[in-house]
């Protein structure tokens, strides 16, 4: 391995060095300072005579005289089971005083892109509890299902409440399949007050045994940032397809990864794409995202919930709207339901669950689920319409049905959208809700729901209902 | 994919890595002419040459380079990047530069795609029973058909000269042929020019299959959709265009199209698509039957998937892959349907490429010649006349992701001046679960005037006008909507109020088809006709109460009405709708 003490240019996160071999593109560099510290960074384009290098630790401390090993080898993350447990920093280095890792292999972080046909089409329902999701956004097993949020929303404790809860109802009646559940949580520029809450809810709720944590905090390098996600994907892999965990992978903040990109890209004097952030963000975020998913004869799956902050709460900014291209649908936790006091404040008709139509239904969760999620959509569509023509007219010139479309919408916020962080519904529990809504409004008004179950589900008897009095 | 090992059209030399950026990599001291396909580096991975300077050449790389170092050597092929004609196309799922994902996954023994690997666009090695249609001594031309192999249940493969074999116009006398077993590379055929015909041919992908002349079409491309059939539809031969928002129902639509159009073939093409919708396309499609004959959907359906996360450059190529296929089976005579999801993924695959070139950026940083791709692209579809006589269609339906659901930008509006229909996904629509979301006043359809006289002569003598009643509803409903608005509904005089009870009926059953349902997923033009006859019915009758006499809140009330919102999911629905249009007379009736 030969040291190089030819660094010509530093600036931002790179440095260029040059270099009298060939050197591979997107391969692993040790940077040792004068003061002896060591960084590392990776190749980020290569030619005759002089590579660019993207330093993770950024390059402050870095001088001329530093000296550059090339290690011959693109990035790796060690990988095992023992992993489970513990703590580790941004690139994959524990950092809770434990034991040393053993690893079992070593994995290239840059994913190798799964063949569509060795895929396994996601249709386990998992029940997360929450019935703005299970009911109206069902989430399914391989599924990559985003919550968009911004700043000051409760989008943490909505994620912790999923890797809480989440489970799959038929297993747990029959028993365990053999495949155990794991959560892999990737951190990316988050405060350090906001990775304790998640890491004192791991601890408390004891989660923590079942997990994988990845810190990189608001305080870390930036750069770092870029291979976090890849670290923590690469890891549930792993875990996923070569041992059989059913893996939650939770990434929080990938706005803060986008910035990481567009800091090197503007380092690099790239030609910018919207807003700054480069032209290959799509494809970028495309590799972290289809790394979720279940593949023929495989145990495991990965199922991935990235959160993102909405700078302005605008979906059509790059990040969120580049990831909503990629993903299978997006929770979007909304501000005026938050300042309304809603726990979880979900706002169920922007979200969508693009793989849900085939993860419920009779054998999955309910024969009435489809429809019922059809009909609740339409009716609070509506009431939410009806709202903006209340407050110019006033809800006596409105006809009856329409005030029962207004009843309803406030019903189903209160009753359904709101049931709290701490509390854990099943599909039954949430489905029973619906039909109690729903019977809130005239039989003929369910036009998206069959017959047979309007017969068999819609309350007649005002004393079946539970919910109509508390909304009146 | 095929770069034709067999061929040594031009003496070529190795060139030398010289630097590596993502997919970009420049040699030195290739021989190459543009767009030849090369293999970079030790592991050989699939390249093709877009910029020449000096004795710099520069290759857009269709696989992932990480690990690829300066000095390794490049090796040009001295092809340009082509495709493998031949049968077996059908009920096959390719990458975007045509190899066989599954014989891939079973090369690479895992389910990751690894690089440099290659396979052949179609097998050729497969044995298929060749049935000849031209006797020795007949006279052939350029694309003529000499016999034909079943390729699928449903497809008969027509087995052609080349286009390239004779002049236009030329005549050759057929020496040989045999019916028997023979394999795609094999000759069947043999002419006296010389010429030895097989099942394989080769055609590079950026270059448009050569034809006779383009006809204006007059058939449409009956989709089973409602809204599409009724109100917007598209001709075989037809360009079409489906911009929307994240979350719209691009892609549901686009697999309705495939499953439900009356194509003879079908080319999907995931350009960036999502790894778990192609999976959902490859389980699905086998299981599901073809509406006309019964078949498999597969029988007729060849994929092409490159997701989201393949590399870039195969994105830029996969729907050149993808339309060179189409005009290979348009050449046979048939008609065929081209899908495209999304063709905003391959224009941003060209931005990324350009970017990574430097080259000077045109509107929001796509290159200059974003709009020349895209004519060139919706050009190669159309209604034509073969070069051997046949007429064949291919349909070109392009869906389109704008950033922010803003059709402003470069990618909708070239598009938009080409393509002659346009279904505006809104995600309004969406988010109240109006599916499928297609905005009824955005729209449109150029297509209209010359195939109503097919849906006259087929569905029905009123069609055309029967559509433009339900356009005047829907029309005066929207005007009407302002106000309610701003007054609520009660304010309106009787007869508007009615008016849009009537358009909520357009809206709610005649508009929104479930695609779930396994009954209402696909419908007829013929039930699609019924149906907005029974709503005029309703209307007739309703505005017959209405002056009568009776109150818009009883009519409001029937019970018969609603049941319209149920015609879609009746599989016997000529029954259904006669017993429903009495029930709803008589009901109106016995109100006054």
């Amino acid at each position: 391995m030969k040291e190089y003490q030819t660094i010509t240019e530093i600036s931002g996160p790179l440095v260029y060095a040059e270099v009298d071999e060939a050197i591979g593109y997107d391969e692993i560099v040790e940077i040792e300072t004068a003061q002896g510290e060591t960084l590392r960074g990776q190749v980020l384009e290569s030619s005759e005579g002089v590579v660019a290098i993207q330093v993770f630790e950024g390059t402050s401390g870095i001088d001329q005289n530093a000296s550059v090993r090339f290690l011959g080898e693109t990035m790796k993350m060690p990988v095992t089971e023992d992993l489970l447990g513990r703590v580790l920093d941004g690139s994959g280095r524990p950092i809770d005083d434990g034991p040393e890792i053993v690893p079992e292999e070593r994995q290239d972080i840059v994913g190798a892109a799964i063949n569509p046909y060795s895929r396994e089409y996601p249709e386990e329902f998992i029940e997360t509890g929450v019935s703005a999701i299970d009911g109206m956004n069902t989430l399914v097993r391989g599924q990559k299902l985003p919550i968009f949020s911004s700043s000051g929303q409760p989008h943490s404790e909505l994620a912790m409440q999923i890797a809480r809860q989440a489970s799959v109802p038929e297993e747990e009646e029959e028993g365990e399949d053999g495949s155990e559940f794991a959560v892999i949580f990737g951190a990316m520029g988050i405060t350090a007050e906001e990775a304790n809450e998640f890491m004192e809810d791991f601890e408390r709720t004891g989660a923590l045994e079942r997990s994988v944590v990845f810190m990189n905090l608001a305080d870390d390098p930036a750069v770092e940032r870029t291979v976090t996600p890849r670290m923590v994907l690469t890891t549930a892999e792993y875990l996923a397809f070569e041992k059989g965990y059913h893996v939650l992978v939770i990434l929080t903040d990938m706005t803060n990864y986008c910035e990481a990109l567009r800091e090197i890209g503007a380092a690099r004097e790239e030609v910018p794409g919207r807003r700054g952030y480069p032209g290959y963000m799509y494809t970028d975020l495309a590799q972290l995202y289809e790394r979720a998913g279940r593949i023929q004869g495989r145990d495991g799956s990965v199922t991935q919930i990235p959160i993102l902050t909405m700078p302005g709460d605008d979906d059509t900014h790059p990040i969120p709207d580049l990831t909503g291209y990629i993903t299978e649908g997006q929770i979007y936790v909304d501000p005026d339901l938050n300042s309304q006091g809603l726990q979880p404040p979900i706002n169920v008709l922007p979200s969508l669950s693009r793989l849900m139509d085939d993860g419920i239904g009779e054998g999955l969760t309910r024969e009435d689920h489809a429809d019922v999620k059809d009909q609740m959509f339409a009716a609070y569509a509506e009431g939410e319409d009806l709202r903006d023509l209340v407050n110019i007219v006033g809800r006596e010139a409105l006809s009856e049905l329409d005030n029962k479309y207004l009843d309803f919408a406030d019903a189903f916020e209160s009753e359904f959208v709101d049931q709290g962080f701490d509390q854990n519904r099943d599909i039954e529990e949430t489905l029973s809700i619906g039909w109690d809504l729903l019977s809130m409004l005239p039989k003929d008004a369910l036009n998206r729901i069959d017959e047979e179950f309007i017969e068999e589900y819609y309350r007649e008897d005002d004393s079946e209902r539970k919910v109509v009095e508390a909304a009146d | 994919m095929s770069k034709a090992e067999s061929t040594e059209t031009t003496p070529t030399e190795d060139g030398v890595i010289q630097s590596v950026s993502g997919p970009v990599v420049s040699a030195r001291d290739l021989d190459a002419r543009m767009n030849d396909v090369v293999y970079v580096g030790d592991e050989g991975l699939m390249g093709e040459v877009i910029e020449i300077e000096g004795d710099i050449t520069t290759i857009q790389v269709y696989e992932e380079t990480s690990g690829v170092a300066p000095g390794e050597p490049v090796e040009n092929t001295g092809e340009p990047l082509s495709v493998d004609l031949g049968p077996g196309m059908l009920d096959s799922i390719y990458d975007g530069v045509q190899r066989p994902l599954d014989v891939l996954e079973g090369k690479m023994g895992s389910p990751y795609l690894d690089r440099g690997v290659d396979a052949p666009g179609i097998d050729l090695e497969k044995e298929w029973e060749f049935e000849p249609t031209v006797e020795v001594g007949d006279e052939v031309g350029r694309g003529d058909v000499v016999g034909v192999v079943e390729e699928t249940v449903t497809i008969d493969h027509k087995v052609m000269v080349p286009p390239d074999a004779l002049e236009a116009g030329e005549t050759t006398e057929v020496t040989a042929i045999e019916p028997g077993s023979f394999d795609v590379t094999e000759a069947v055929a043999e002419l006296a020019n010389g010429t030895d015909v097989s099942m394989h041919q080769e055609w590079p992908v950026r270059e448009a299959r050569p034809s006779e002349n383009k006809k204006t079409p007059r058939t449409p491309l009956v989709s089973g959709q409602r809204i599409l059939d009724g109100l917007f539809p598209i001709a075989k031969g037809g360009t079409a265009a489906i911009p929307g928002p994240f979350g719209s129902g691009k892609t549901v639509t686009q697999h309705q199209l495939a499953k439900y159009a009356d194509a003879d073939i079908i080319v999907y093409v995931g350009c960036g698509e999502r790894g778990n919708e192609m999976t959902e396309v490859i389980e699905d499609f086998p299981e599901l039957e073809d509406p006309a004959n019964g078949n498999p959907l597969m029988a007729r359906t060849s994929l092409i998937a490159n997701t989201s996360n393949m590399p870039v450059a195969a994105r830029e190529s996969c729907i050149y892959t993808g339309i060179t296929i189409a005009e290979f089976y348009r050449d046979m005579g048939y008609d065929v349907a081209l899908m495209a999801d999304s063709t905003s993924r391959w224009a941003e695959a060209m931005r990324e490429i350009s970017s990574r070139l430097e080259e000077m950026p045109g509107e929001e940083g796509y290159p200059a010649y974003l709009a020349a791709r895209l004519a060139q692209f919706y050009e190669r579809a159309g209604y034509f006349e073969n070069v051997n006589g046949t007429e064949g269609s291919v349909s070109a339906i392009g869906a389109v992701s704008p950033p922010g659901g803003d059709f402003s930008e470069p990618v909708t509006q070239n598009t938009l001046r080409i393509v002659k229909t346009f279904w505006a996904l809104d995600a309004d629509l969406a988010e109240r679960r109006h599916f499928p979301s297609i905005n009824w006043n955005e729209s449109y359809s150029l297509y209209k005037d010359q195939l109503d006289p097919w849906f006259e002569d087929e569905v029905a003598d009123d069609w055309s006008e029967k559509r433009q009643w339900a356009v005047d509803v829907l029309d005066e409903e929207t005007e009407l909507q302002e106000i309610v608005q701003l007054v609520g509904k009660d304010a309106l005089p009787d007869d508007q109020q009615l008016t849009l009870e009537v358009a909520r009926y357009l809206r709610e059953a005649y508009l929104q088809q479930n695609a779930f349902h396994p009954v209402d997923t696909y419908c007829p033009p013929e039930k699609t006709y019924l149906m907005l006859t029974t709503i005029e019915a309703f209307n007739d009758e309703a505005f017959k109460a209405l002056d009568a006499g009776v109150p818009v809140e009883e009519i409001v009330d029937t019970e018969a009405a609603p049941r319209i919102n149920r015609i879609g999911v009746q599989e016997e629905y000529e029954e259904y709708v006669e017993e429903l249009k009495a029930e709803i007379a008589e009901e109106l009736r016995s109100l006054y």
